[in-house]
């Protein structure tokens, strides 16, 4: 019964979703949003748990004087700062001016922002490995990443302003990304789109059970 | 006598009839001594012109396929819309509910047609005209015919759609039944797949821990149900292996469904007492806060294996790069096409797309499973077949005009278009 119920409440929402998709009529018409609040619900209700298991595990971690106990406690001093302000600013505390709009925009914001911009550093490092000719493929995509790129600065425009539209680096780029770009990535959508049914279908027929825990 | 005449001479006109009348009338006055009054006229100014014409052809229809929750409206734009310098400022529709008083509802732009009412009720009746707004005032067109919304059982426009979906569904049950008897189907093999004995292998001897990431999606994506059914097998091998996972999330609910799927694998594996709650742990939603946090865990505890799998978004690269820093193996895998470049620049294997989806069906090695990934194949050679028959019949289409091809073209874009 531990699996039973929930693989029944599954399949009967599954195949309630794909029916609400065809039936326009009150009350299939309704269903989408219905579940989508009490998804919403129940994620806010679970949001508690959430931030309890983080407040438990970094004050054990504070606590004991676990190896790295320093980030932990950043964690708690953070949660309870942005908790106590919030709670004493009431309902407007997400208002512009508040003390949480504050630490909002100028401590969470940059931080997050920072963490944003090493991507530029990932960016180069990996495409220093994916670039390299080691086989055929790999030229290839050297190859075209060069002209894609290059296409699509001004220089390389500058550099092919000789030749006739059509034929120049920017017209090149272009080519590369709407042709066999385009195409190898809508076989990938189109691969995509069929794994959902498939594994939508294997779900709501109760074959795939890994989720809850069960399977071979 | 007046009438008679201008009936009798046609050609006399009015020009002509009024000032003789005048003459008659302004002599006898004149003769019996009435001057002292004064004839009464009204000076028209032929000069002032309505600023814009209406709206022409309103018409209003249920909306098609829907819930009787929409009323559509069209119409031909003002002719003075249509002018350079056109005094058209837009078009304000008003409407009348249950012969009620008209009540605007809604101010367009100019050049604008049509308009979906969606606030309308069942059992109200409603009217509208739509006035042509100016500088100088509104005007409005005829009012259009009382309507009631409708309720539609089937929305046919999705009817192609529908048949696809059957076809293809039946093909997977076929399969799976298929397999159920027996019959010995073939999977090509899939690296990535193959890789997590290995890579789990791996980090027991090295004696470090598995790092499980599912992307930073909720369990509303069916990318992030993958990562778990994924996360359902390979938490079985590393409970049999004695080996250690942990598992930072950025959704409670993807926390809560975790703990359930790794607690119900070591219990499968006869190892209960070796599973803990701390394996999975909540961090945050924000989406860089959780990768600083992951990122941080990764250097701090280095992982000798990293699964990165599920929905990833602008933190894939950074992720994976993190953990290629640390010399972690790394098996990736997510339907988002964009992200496929970062994971396969950066990870030793990646699941591209459908393989994601496979996974738990290959892992399991069940005939079931691997049967609803035999189905997805007719799904494939549905899609081939189109695409070769859209590319040819627009091919002679257009460099040929062939007729046939050009219906069979339209008729193409049309079923795939349903939506």
């Amino acid at each position: 019964m531990r699996q039973e119920i929930p693989l029944l409440i599954t399949a009967i929402v599954g195949i309630g979703f794909v029916i609400q998709y065809f039936i326009p009529h009150w009350p299939f018409s309704r269903m989408s949003d219905w579940f989508s609040d009490w998804f919403s619900i129940v994620g806010a209700c679970a949001i508690i748990l959430g931030a309890l298991n983080l407040m438990k595990v970094s004050i054990e971690k504070t606590y004991k004087r676990k190896e790295d106990w320093g980030y932990a406690a950043v964690i708690i001093a953070s949660f309870l700062l942005m908790t106590i302000i919030g709670i004493a600013e009431g309902r407007g505390f997400r208002n512009p001016g508040t003390s949480f709009d504050w630490l909002y925009n100028f401590v969470y914001i940059p931080l997050s922002a920072t963490m944003f911009a090493i991507l530029a550093f990932f960016v180069a490092s990996a495409s220093y490995r994916a670039f390299r000719a080691r086989n055929f493929e790999a030229t290839l995509l050297l190859i075209a990443a060069f002209f894609v790129m290059i296409g699509r600065v001004p220089v390389g425009h500058t550099l092919s302003s000789f030749m006739p539209i059509g034929w120049q680096l920017s017209d090149l780029a272009s080519w590369v990304m709407t042709v066999p770009q385009a195409a190898g990535q809508r076989a990938i959508m189109i691969g995509i789109g069929l794994g959902i049914v498939s594994t939508s279908l294997r779900i709501i027929l109760g074959l795939e059970r890994a989720h809850i825990g069960g399977g071979k | 006598m007046s009438l008679p005449l201008a009936a009798t001479h046609p050609r006399l006109s009015v020009h002509l009839f009024f000032p003789i009348i005048v003459i008659v009338l302004t002599t006898c006055s004149s003769a019996f001594g009435q001057s002292d009054t004064q004839l009464d006229t009204t000076v028209v100014d032929d000069t002032v012109s309505i600023a814009a014409a209406p709206v022409t052809t309103l018409l209003v229809e249920d909306g098609k396929y829907d819930d009787g929750d929409s009323l559509r409206l069209f119409w031909v734009p003002s002719i003075d819309d249509q002018l350079i310098d056109s005094k058209v400022t837009g078009y304000r529709v008003y409407r009348l509910v249950n012969d009620g008083a008209a009540e605007p509802i809604v101010d367009l732009l100019p050049g604008v047609g049509n308009y979906t009412d969606k606030n309308v009720e069942l059992d109200s009746s409603y009217v509208y005209y739509v006035a042509t707004l100016t500088e100088s005032g509104e005007y409005p067109s005829i009012h259009t015919e009382s309507i009631s919304p409708q309720r539609e059982w089937i929305n046919f426009r999705r009817g192609y759609l529908f048949i696809i979906m059957m076809i293809i569904s039946a093909a997977i049950i076929f399969y799976v039944e298929t397999a159920k008897r027996g019959k010995k189907l073939f999977v090509r093999k899939i690296a990535g797949l193959e890789a997590i004995d290995e890579a789990v292998g791996r980090a027991t001897e090295m004696g470090r821990p598995v790092l499980f990431i599912p992307g930073i999606s909720d369990m509303d994506d069916v990318q992030t149900l993958a990562a778990l059914t994924i996360l359902g097998r390979v938490s079985r091998t590393i409970a049999d292996y004695d080996s250690k996972i942990f598992m930072p999330v950025s959704r409670s609910l993807v926390m809560t469904a975790a703990r359930e799927t790794i607690k119900t694998s070591y219990q499968a594996a006869g190892r209960p007492d070796a599973y803990n709650d701390d394996m999975v742990n909540y961090v945050t939603d924000e989406q860089f806060g959780y990768v600083a946090a992951v990122d941080g865990l990764m250097v701090r505890e280095k992982p000798a294996t990293v699964f990165l799998l599920g929905a990833f978004f602008a933190e894939s690269l950074i992720l994976a790069e993190t953990g290629n820093s640390i010399g972690a193996i790394q098996i990736a895998g997510t339907a988002r096409p964009a992200q496929l470049p970062f994971f396969i620049a950066a990870c030793d294997f990646t699941l591209i797309g459908e393989e994601l989806f496979a996974a738990s069906a290959y892992l399991s090695g069940e005939p079931r499973m691997l049967g609803s990934l035999k189905g997805q194949d007719v799904g494939k050679a549905i899609a081939m077949i189109t695409i070769l028959l859209g590319v040819v019949a627009v091919t002679l289409s257009e460099a040929w005009g062939v007729g046939i091809m050009t219906d069979l073209h339209a008729w193409l874009v049309k079923v795939f278009s349903s939506s």
